[in-house]
């Protein structure tokens, strides 16, 4: 199955042409049970094939295990995003970034490639001055049109700041964890597995968040 | 569930809003009525811009619709990208993201200071507000504290959560008519409950009828929302009867109708008792030079086709009152 019509690639390679670095895409998955781990490989087959700019790594969740503990990965599939020297900046997906996810995918990869727009000095200040670990992850389905924008903030925080790391959860497929969370609204933000709001507010609401955590 | 592939990339080097420049108009809201405004404003050859928290407004959380003239059926997003295009077409500068917080009129009480969150000041000869409306509570005990937790105001965002469950839809509209629809191809059972007759259109309702796990349940009023960690019933009275009984449910899907959105305004332009912003047939509101335009207005009828002839409208009689000026 395909999932990018020609008019989708067509925009994507258009959008690709910003990106000022490569970037690496490190897709994890593991032998047996992952309903989505193959078309998650397919799909991002298919997001690299537009661009040169893009270049996708397959691992092993099990035989990758040192990998896969640099990079936080404990769950299939997940997509680490790796800077131009193939740093880990914090940036994950855990689950399939499809559907209106797909924005959220392309404007972290034009962030993470250095032409992303630059915070306010304000917020810039104030995200410098966070200093001990922060995890941020942002619950979202795929129909959701307000999702994308929650994750993109989280991953520009994360970029901004080694001691932040953040990841999309796609909630369906991670039942287990959206129940954790309690997840029935989205996008539903978690900070440090703890506290949390609902919507794609603004950064100041994140930051808010961040500080009392 | 079909996915929607859809890109909302605005690019980064688009045309920038000045705010040393003292525009002609300035339209706030990039939903239906504030680009149809910046549409016939532009092509007046006035110079303009638009603020808005996003381009799209509400539409975009609408999964189909199907009344729009010249599209039999089109998703709610694609219509909003069918609009965007044609207005980026002009090259307006459009500043997306920031919220307005408030409008004031300058010390020569003619121009027109539209104040963001972030204290910058944007001026104008004349000003077309759009903001639109949000979701309307149901006020019952309950509803805030499990807000996120099971009770929900955007089916299409929150509905694959409620795979394989028991929901309810709060609402007889066409909305809650649409949501009760989407959500029954996802969820065990769909329970509609509305406190009067349903009010949405006939062909929504014949659907609806169709369908094998959506029960309704009209003159029914939600009375509170029970829970734990998150929902698991509401109870409700029927007014048939006035008999109070408990519905078990996973979720509720509020979709009770629209508040206008102008909360930035109201200390500028004049409100009715419904919180709505007072226009003329011009659109002009009690304010010289400030227009209003959509479902922050008190047009009696809240539909796309509506809000977006508001803000042609608004756009033409700003035109009127530049040349005058
Ligand atoms: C689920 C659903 C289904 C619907 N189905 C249909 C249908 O099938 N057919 C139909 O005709 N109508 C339908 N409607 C109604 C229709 O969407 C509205 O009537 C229409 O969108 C109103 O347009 P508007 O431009 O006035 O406001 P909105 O679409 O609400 O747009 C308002 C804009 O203003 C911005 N804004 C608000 N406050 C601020 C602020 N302080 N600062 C900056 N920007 C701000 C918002 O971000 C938004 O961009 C539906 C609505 C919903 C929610």
């Amino acid at each position: 199955m395909s999932f990018l019509n020609d008019e989708v690639k067509g925009q994507l390679k258009g959008i690709f042409e910003k990106m000022n670095n490569e970037v690496t895409l490190a897709l994890f998955t593991k032998e047996g049970p992952c309903e989505t781990c193959p078309e998650t490989q397919s799909y991002l087959e298919e997001v690299v094939s537009t661009t040169d700019k893009l270049s996708l790594k397959l691992y092993d969740l099990n035989t990758d295990k040192e990998l896969a503990e640099k990079y936080e990965v404990s769950h299939v599939p997940s997509i680490v995003v790796l800077d131009k020297d193939k740093e880990y900046r914090g940036i994950k997906f855990v689950g399939i970034p499809a559907g209106h996810e797909i924005n959220s995918l392309v404007n972290t990869l034009l962030s993470v490639s250095g032409s992303g727009s630059p915070l306010s000095k304000e917020l810039e200040e104030r995200v410098a001055k966070v200093d001990k670990p922060v995890n941020i992850k942002v619950f979202v389905t795929l129909s959701c049109p307000h999702c994308p924008g929650a994750v993109e903030k989280a991953h520009l925080l994360a970029l901004e700041n080694p001691n932040i790391s953040a990841e999309m959860v796609e909630a369906q497929t991670f039942a287990a964890l959206s129940d954790q969370f309690n997840v029935s609204s989205v996008p539903k933000i978690v900070i440090n597995d703890e506290f949390e709001f609902v919507g794609n507010q603004p950064l100041e609401v994140f930051m808010d968040t961040i500080e009392k955590a | 569930m079909s996915l929607d592939f859809s890109i909302n990339f605005a690019g980064k080097e688009k045309n920038k809003l000045d705010s040393n420049t003292l525009y002609d108009i300035l339209i706030i809201g990039g939903g239906p009525a504030g680009l149809n405004a910046a549409l016939y404003s532009k092509r007046k050859g006035h110079n303009i811009g638009i603020i808005t928290k996003n381009v799209g407004g509400q539409v975009i959380d609408t999964s189909v619709v199907e009344n729009y003239l010249g599209y039999s059926s089109i998703s709610g997003e694609n219509l909003m990208k069918q609009f965007e295009s044609h207005v980026k077409e002009l090259d307006l500068p459009i500043l997306e993201g920031p919220s307005v917080k408030r409008l004031r009129l300058a010390d020569d009480s003619q121009t027109k200071e539209i104040v963001l969150d972030d204290d910058s000041v944007y001026k104008a000869k004349s000003v077309i507000i759009a903001t639109g409306s949000k979701p309307k509570k149901l006020g019952v005990p309950g509803e805030d504290q499990f807000a996120g937790n099971g009770v929900a105001y955007c089916a299409i965002c929150d509905g694959p959560l409620f795979t394989g469950l028991d929901v309810v839809v709060a609402g007889g509209g066409n909305s809650a008519i649409e949501a009760a629809i989407d959500l029954a191809k996802i969820a065990n059972t769909v329970t509609v409950v509305h406190r009067s007759q349903l009010r949405a259109d006939k062909i929504l309702v014949d659907r609806i009828n169709q369908l094998d796990n959506v029960e309704i349940k009209l003159n029914t009023q939600i009375l509170k929302v029970l829970g734990d960690k998150s929902v698991n019933s509401i109870n409700v009275l029927d007014k048939s009867t006035n008999e109070e009984y408990t519905i078990e449910t996973r979720g509720v899907f509020v979709e009770i109708g629209y508040l206008p959105t102008n909360e930035p305004f109201k200390n500028t332009v004049k409100l009715n008792d419904k919180e709505e912003i007072i226009v003329d047939k011009y659109g002009e509101t009690n304010v010289k030079g400030i227009f209003a335009a959509g479902d922050t207005t008190d047009t009696p009828y809240k539909q796309i086709i509506i809000s977006a002839a508001d803000g042609a409208k608004c756009a033409l009689s700003a035109n009127e009152y530049l040349n005058i000026l």
